[in-house]
């Protein structure tokens, strides 16, 4: 008895997913009366005003701010409402939130040691944002705020500045020997230090146009073979198509915050233990 | 007519830097490939090996990626 | 000249918005609302959600490890009376054993002086019995001597031929012997 009811209950939202597919799929035909292919890929990722028309101010209520709300919402359901029971045997969203409590504390120790532990909080919280926009950009009609430049940029740089100044502050000068690779051959060693330098400065370049540039290509990419579906001769193969980068993105999603997380992580090991 | 012979070039750019992708493409089979025989060799040591194999991932994939930009900075930008 | 106004009115609006990305006018707003967002988010996960999950996943592996110990004494405690009962088994089976050598060896010795008494008694009852089987063999002897000296006595006597007593006699003796 019990058994069937748990199941009726995990199909509910099949059925509801089904239907808001369906919808969509009438209204999207019903449009399309007339239309020709027309390609606007970056469309999706314009920051508009959120209540009417007009410019874009600083403290604007824009839909990045509505999306990075959600993510705000979605990890306070998940981490703090999800959490609330503190059930010795968790039910389904507490053990998500375990997972990700468990998945990114061991990185962080296993890549930073011990005394990178107390680094922890910042690094759950850059991942569990990044997660959260990734996923919910995945929405169709959403915004990724993932996508943009000036976030992840703003997030690399004040992960490459705490960076810098937490290996300063801990290390002194000593600092700079993650620069002086003691372990290679003398007259190679300052080759090896100039490109160190160089690569120590573009980190936070790549760092951030590595989420944004994966965030963007994949939206746009769908959003191309979705304007293929307007040909009815296509549209199977379009619809087949955005199913399966549709799949790739929702691994992309996890794995680029994984990897943001992580390189965060490696810079920090950087920071705390400079000698190679 | 003159913009136009601009934005053939950068079109014809953009698509020319695409095919920076695809060595990002064969950069990362690589590193799985060689990650998985390496694993499929010694499975007991795969498991701890996983991160490194992510950030050689992002290594490589970030210079796919750059192109991309590229080729979207010609199409958008220029 | 009309198309190529409108074409290039076209251009421009399609090409104004370009990449969002790189539309500089609207960074500030999202660095700033990125900047609240973030703080938002730690001080939820650093004041609320960490701490929490952290204290139910550090009760969960204590209540673990209590359990674990709590299965590791009865564990032991069980090893404990097995032990016991092994001991136990194997003192009733060290007793049982002696018993029962005691009873054979007993029952041995009872054996043992029965079977020395029967042949005593096997001993005498063949002797009485030789004894016995010799006088009848002797008497057989004697009788077949004298049934062969009467019979040949009488043979004689009826074959005419007087012959003294003492002749047949040594005749048969011969005879018998032989």
């Amino acid at each position: 008895m019990a058994e069937q009811n748990d199941q009726s209950a995990s199909r509910a939202p099949a059925f509801i997913i089904f239907g808001l597919v369906a919808v969509a799929f009438i209204f999207g035909w019903i449009n399309s009366k007339g239309a020709e292919l027309s390609f606007h890929p970056m469309d999706q990722f314009e920051v508009k005003r959120f209540f009417g028309k007009g410019d874009v101010g600083t403290f604007t209520i824009t839909n990045a701010t509505f999306w990075m709300a959600l993510s705000v919402a979605g990890i306070a359901l998940l981490l703090v409402a999800g959490t609330r029971g503190r059930a010795l045997v968790p039910s389904r969203f507490q053990s998500i939130a375990e997972l990700a409590y468990g998945f990114i504390y061991k990185m962080v120790e296993d890549v930073t040691g011990k005394d990178g532990v107390k680094y922890f909080p910042y690094i759950m919280t850059l991942f569990m944002f990044i997660v959260f926009s990734n996923f919910l950009g995945l929405l169709p009609l959403s915004f990724t705020s993932t996508s943009h430049i000036a976030v992840t940029a703003v997030m690399a740089m004040a992960v490459f500045l705490a960076v810098t100044i937490l290996g300063f502050v801990k290390n002194g000068l000593g600092f700079l020997s993650v620069f002086w690779i003691s372990s290679a051959p003398l007259v190679l060693r300052p080759i090896l230090a100039l490109i160190e330098v160089i690569s120590y400065f573009v980190r936070p370049v790549s760092h951030s146009i590595r989420l944004a540039g994966n965030m963007m290509a994949g939206h746009a990419v769908i959003k191309v073979f979705a304007a293929f579906a307007a040909i009815a001769a296509i549209s199977p193969l379009s619809i087949v198509a955005i199913t399966a980068i549709y799949a790739l993105e929702v691994l992309v999603s996890f794995i680029q915050a994984y990897v943001f997380a992580i390189l965060t992580c490696v810079y920090l090991k950087d920071a705390l233990h400079p000698h190679h | 007519m003159e913009g136009d012979v601009v934005q053939m070039g950068a079109y014809i750019g953009a698509g020319l830097a695409c095919t920076g992708m695809g060595g990002a493409a064969v950069g990362v089979g690589h590193v799985v490939g060689n990650f998985l025989s390496g694993a499929l060799r010694n499975p007991s040591a795969a498991g701890g090996q996983t991160a490194t194999m992510f950030i050689g991932i992002a290594f490589s994939e970030a210079l796919g990626i750059f192109s991309f930009l590229v080729a979207l900075l010609l199409m958008f930008a220029v | 000249m009309a198309t190529e106004t409108t074409d290039a009115a076209h251009g421009a609006e399609a090409a104004s918005p370009g990449m969002p990305q790189l539309d500089f006018s609207t960074f500030p707003n999202q660095i700033f609302w990125l900047v609240v967002t973030l703080v938002v988010i730690y001080l939820v996960l650093s004041k609320v959600a960490l701490p929490r999950i952290a204290s139910v996943l550090a009760e969960r592996q204590g209540t673990i490890t209590n359990d674990v110990a709590a299965a590791e004494e009865l564990k032991q405690k069980a090893a404990d009376a097995e032990a016991a009962y092994e001991k136990a088994l194997a003192d009733a089976r060290a007793e049982a054993s002696r018993i029962a050598g005691e009873a054979k060896a007993e029952m041995q010795a009872e054996v043992d002086a029965a079977m020395v008494k029967a042949d005593a008694e096997i001993a005498a009852q063949t002797a009485e019995s030789e004894v016995r089987i010799n006088e009848i063999k002797a008497g057989a002897a004697e009788a077949v001597k004298e049934v062969a000296r009467d019979t040949a006595k009488e043979v004689v006597a009826a074959l005419g031929i007087d012959i003294d007593d003492k002749a047949v006699e040594a005749a048969v003796a011969t005879q018998v012997k032989g």
